[in-house]
């Protein structure tokens, strides 16, 4: 607890590279996953090969991952962020197909009837009633970018790794306990935050379709 | 590019006896703490599926044991337990322990009470209910988190180097070390494929396992 009495500056200038990093590759996975899971939707034949080379590639371990992908991409920032977002692309794609999957089909009619076309249909229904899965997905991959980010330092992208790995080194308990503790609260405030957020969509998504 | 792949496939044919050892490290550390995680997990699983007023404290304290970064267990176990294979193997034991429990719970929880009730009218003691009806219903689920967990301790073991666990992240951080991509390959590409060798195995071994009355309704 010392380190972090100490040297508040230092964990906090860390704890928001941290931040920033996480919320780069997740912006990016959203940005790629979404779209990505509305195609699947589309072309229902892309749902296995998509879905099962995510799949794989989650379980490669995240430091293999970034040591595969070094000789490519050097060291630093971009090797982290295209790992993280890999990462968070089964999570995403996942649940916005299962959340344009649980729209009822009498609601579909119902918009089709209005005379919607399918891009209105997409950005107006299915994509508005499927956000609290997708937001689920986002959570998940969240909580779990938190944390693969903390071995991010040891391939120069600094964030609160870097208290870890300097502690480990030296040997000094201090500032493992600080970067391990605020790498923990991170996480589960990421958890907490978004499970709150979701909660919030999920009643306001409820509310305009009793609406409408 | 293609150079740093052919150099890796070298690199391993000239070191075969580390590589073997590295493998067996890393084998027996994934073994040992789901092995050990099963034996603590399950146990648990029943005791708080017994005792309901354990059911919310611990499955809340389980989630939130995952969220906490892998990495972070593991540092901690450093300045308390030292380096080498058994602090290595406490904290990935820790780590596997929370799937396995949770999927356990989760196991023993869906089993229809309908199912309990026949079994208790057939005269069932409280053993053989639990070892002879709701264990092997739970099972499909209870693997699951075996899978998750092994898997997952696939990766954490990587981490186990900055330990001194050993294992293949011995080569990726010897290879980050010197910046050599083909000691660094020589460990990232072979516990790339043996997590996913395992993760696909499980998973048709999960398929095998289930009785056929019970495919549908698991997932």
């Amino acid at each position: 607890m010392d380190y972090l009495r100490e040297h508040p500056d230092r964990v906090l200038e860390l704890a928001n590279e941290h931040v920033r990093l996480v919320a780069y590759s997740i912006v990016l996975a959203i940005l790629i996953g979404v779209p990505l899971g509305v195609l699947i939707t589309r072309v229902r034949w892309l749902e296995a090969p998509i879905i099962n080379a995510a799949g794989i590639l989650y379980t490669v371990p995240s430091l293999a991952l970034f040591a595969i992908m070094i000789p490519y991409t050097g060291l630093g920032r971009d090797t982290v962020v295209i790992a993280l977002v890999l990462y968070s692309l089964l999570a995403i794609v996942r649940n916005t197909v299962a959340g344009i999957d649980g729209v009822s089909p009498a609601t579909l009619d119902a918009a089709r009837g209005m005379g919607m076309t399918s891009t209105q249909r997409l950005l107006m229904v299915e994509l508005p009633l499927a956000l609290p899965i997708i937001m689920a997905g986002v959570r998940v991959a969240t909580v779990a970018a938190v944390g693969i980010a903390t071995i991010a330092a040891l391939i120069g992208a600094g964030g609160l790794g870097r208290l870890i790995f300097d502690g480990m080194s030296r040997l000094d308990t201090d500032r493992i306990v600080a970067g391990a503790l605020v790498a923990s609260a991170l996480a589960l405030a990421a958890d907490w935050g978004l499970a709150l957020l979701g909660d919030l969509l999920r009643r306001d998504t409820r509310r305009t379709a009793g609406r409408g | 590019m293609l150079g740093d792949l052919q150099d890796f496939v070298t690199y391993i044919r000239e070191h075969p006896d580390t590589f073997w050892e590295l493998l067996s490290q890393h084998v027996q550390l994934t073994v040992y703490s789901v092995l050990i995680g099963i034996a603590i997990a399950v146990p648990l699983a029943v005791l708080v599926s017994r005792v309901p007023v354990l059911a919310k404290p611990m499955t809340w304290l389980a989630a939130i044991g995952q969220t906490i970064p892998s990495l972070a267990i593991l540092a901690i176990t450093l300045p308390f337990l030292g380096i080498g294979f058994r602090p290595s193997l406490f904290a990935l034991t820790i780590r596997a322990v929370l799937p396995i429990f949770l999927n356990a719970y989760v196991g023993l929880r869906s089993v229809d009470p309908a199912i309990v009730d026949a079994a208790r009218g057939m005269g069932t003691s409280n053993a053989q209910l639990l070892l002879l009806v709701e264990l092997p219903l739970a099972t499909p689920v209870l693997f699951a988190g075996i899978q998750t967990a092994t898997v997952q301790t696939i990766g954490l073991a990587t981490l186990a180097a900055f330990i001194g666990g050993g294992g293949f992240g011995d080569w990726i951080l010897q290879g980050l070390g010197l910046l050599d991509n083909p000691v660094l390959l020589a460990g990232a590409i072979p516990v790339a494929v043996l997590a996913m060798v395992t993760e696909i195995a499980m998973s048709r071994l999960r398929r095998l396992l289930v009785p056929t009355g019970l495919q549908i309704g698991t997932r």
